[in-house]
């Protein structure tokens, strides 16, 4: 027994560093994995309020390109507006109709920290649970997809950027509907990888990839981005398509936070689908 | 004593809101994240009892994490790092040991020294941080040019950030 002690005095370094470093594996762990509360988060108070200020300064420098994209998107929406009336898509209309049902509501938020030089990037938006925000909830920029919420505070919420490892969504080819997972390879933000989509698949340069509504998560049909190349991996059945993304991650600034009224719904049955598959 | 303490303070707070106020908004491509920070470690009293070392890398490491949001990376490797420098320190000691109560610079204990010491321990910080949030092999070279290229940046600026706080004092 006393030679055990003295085994742990000698070596209480070593020990000591073993344990802060499994303590430190267990909060990556637990980050790493949606939806966990927890206090060590960039949502809390003395973080986000820092973030505000930096934020605050770095919106001056990327004012005009801000300003040119939520214009271009007030011309895109006006123009659907006049365009089709009748059959105005709900997930831009505001007014409750007995033909449309609604689907999608839209909460704006600002974004008050954004990286993009990691391998893991995430995304700070000042909209919090008070305003309606829960985690998983998609958040869409002026032009395409942003990520996914993953942390909530009641003023805040942290968003898992498209650019993150773990970051997959489903999109698909806008001509033929064909559909894939969209990643990120961790090297560019302007581009990103689909794959998935079948060899036999006819793809051309220049073919927009929009959203699908499969994840529940962001409405169909949002514009992501165009093909420009796209390759056949030796032994793999499926494509490897580089999409150009149209939104410019580095001057993110007004973006909406998506919230699915019949995430639910979707995801009750869903759920049933799955609990007979594990039956069998 | 005090003054010491509070000295590092000072180091601290004003390498910490370096990291997260500029250093963390600087994009400098996909592939270089310079950490600056760590300085504050590096210039720990080599005398400072080994035990107090961790709790204080660990401290250090989870402020940033909370601004980048990647609770226990920059904790993990920087408790790393502090793990090794008691050993680097020995074996690279110069022939009549360490001052009491040094602070490892470059002034005084010389620029190869410096390099030697700094260098080592920079990557070694950097290898483990970049390869946790990777945590895969399969982009194995590509993580490997981001370390490189980020610990010399790193490197290069506490270089720098050395010969900016050390010309003042030697006018005293």
């Amino acid at each position: 027994m006393r030679l055990l002690f003295q085994l742990i005095w000698r070596n209480n370094f070593t020990l000591f560093f073993l344990l802060l470093q499994i303590f430190c594996f267990y909060l990556i762990a637990k980050n790493n994995r949606f939806q966990q509360a927890s206090v060590l988060n960039a949502t809390n108070q003395v973080v986000t309020n820092t973030m505000e200020v930096v934020n605050y300064v770095k919106e001056y420098i990327h004012l005009r390109d801000n300003n040119t994209s939520l214009a271009e998107e007030n011309a895109r929406l006006r123009t659907m507006l006049t365009e089709n009336k009748y059959e105005l898509d709900s997930v831009y209309s505001p007014v409750k109709d007995s033909v449309n049902l609604q689907q999608y509501e839209y909460i704006t938020a600002n974004v008050i920290n954004n990286s993009l030089h990691h391998r893991n990037n995430f995304i700070t938006l000042n909209k919090g649970s008070l305003q309606g925000v829960k985690p998983e909830m998609g958040v869409v920029g002026p032009k395409g997809i942003v990520g996914i919420v993953n942390h909530v505070s009641e003023h805040y919420c942290t968003v898992m950027s498209l650019l993150h490892k773990e970051s997959s969504s489903s999109v698909m080819i806008k001509r033929n509907k064909f559909f894939g997972s969209l990643k990120w390879d961790g090297e560019n933000p302007n581009y990103m990888y689909l794959n998935e989509i079948d060899k036999t698949v006819p793809i051309i340069k220049g073919d927009s990839i929009v959203t699908t509504a499969f994840s529940s998560t962001y409405p169909s049909g949002i514009f992501i981005g165009r093909v420009v190349d796209f390759q056949v991996e030796p032994g793999s059945p499926f494509y490897k398509i580089k999409v150009r993304l149209a939104m410019n991650f580095s001057a993110l600034s007004h973006v909406y936070v998506v919230r699915n009224l019949m995430k639910k719904e979707q995801s009750s049955i869903e759920e049933l689908n799955k609990a007979k598959e594990d039956e069998q | 004593m005090i003054l010491v303490i509070l000295r590092h303070l000072f180091r601290f707070l004003l390498l910490i809101s370096l990291q997260i106020l500029i250093l963390n908004n600087i994009q400098l491509g996909t592939f270089i994240n310079p950490f600056l920070y760590i300085l504050f470690l590096l210039s720990l009293p080599v005398n400072l009892p080994k035990l107090l070392l961790l709790p204080i890398a660990f401290l250090t490491g989870l402020s940033i994490d909370m601004f980048q949001n990647t609770p226990g990376m920059h904790a993990s490797a920087c408790l790393f790092m502090m793990y090794l420098r008691p050993y680097w320190l020995k074996m690279i000691s110069p022939r009549d040991g360490y001052d009491i109560e040094t602070e490892p610079s470059i002034k005084k204990l010389g620029f190869a020294w410096y390099i030697a010491y700094a260098s080592l321990l920079v990557f070694v910080h950097h290898l483990f941080l970049f390869f946790i949030e990777v945590f895969r092999f399969s982009e194995f070279f590509d993580t490997l040019t981001r370390i490189a290229l980020s610990s010399l940046l790193t490197l290069l600026l506490i270089i720098i950030a050395q010969y900016l706080t050390s010309k003042p004092k030697s006018t005293n």
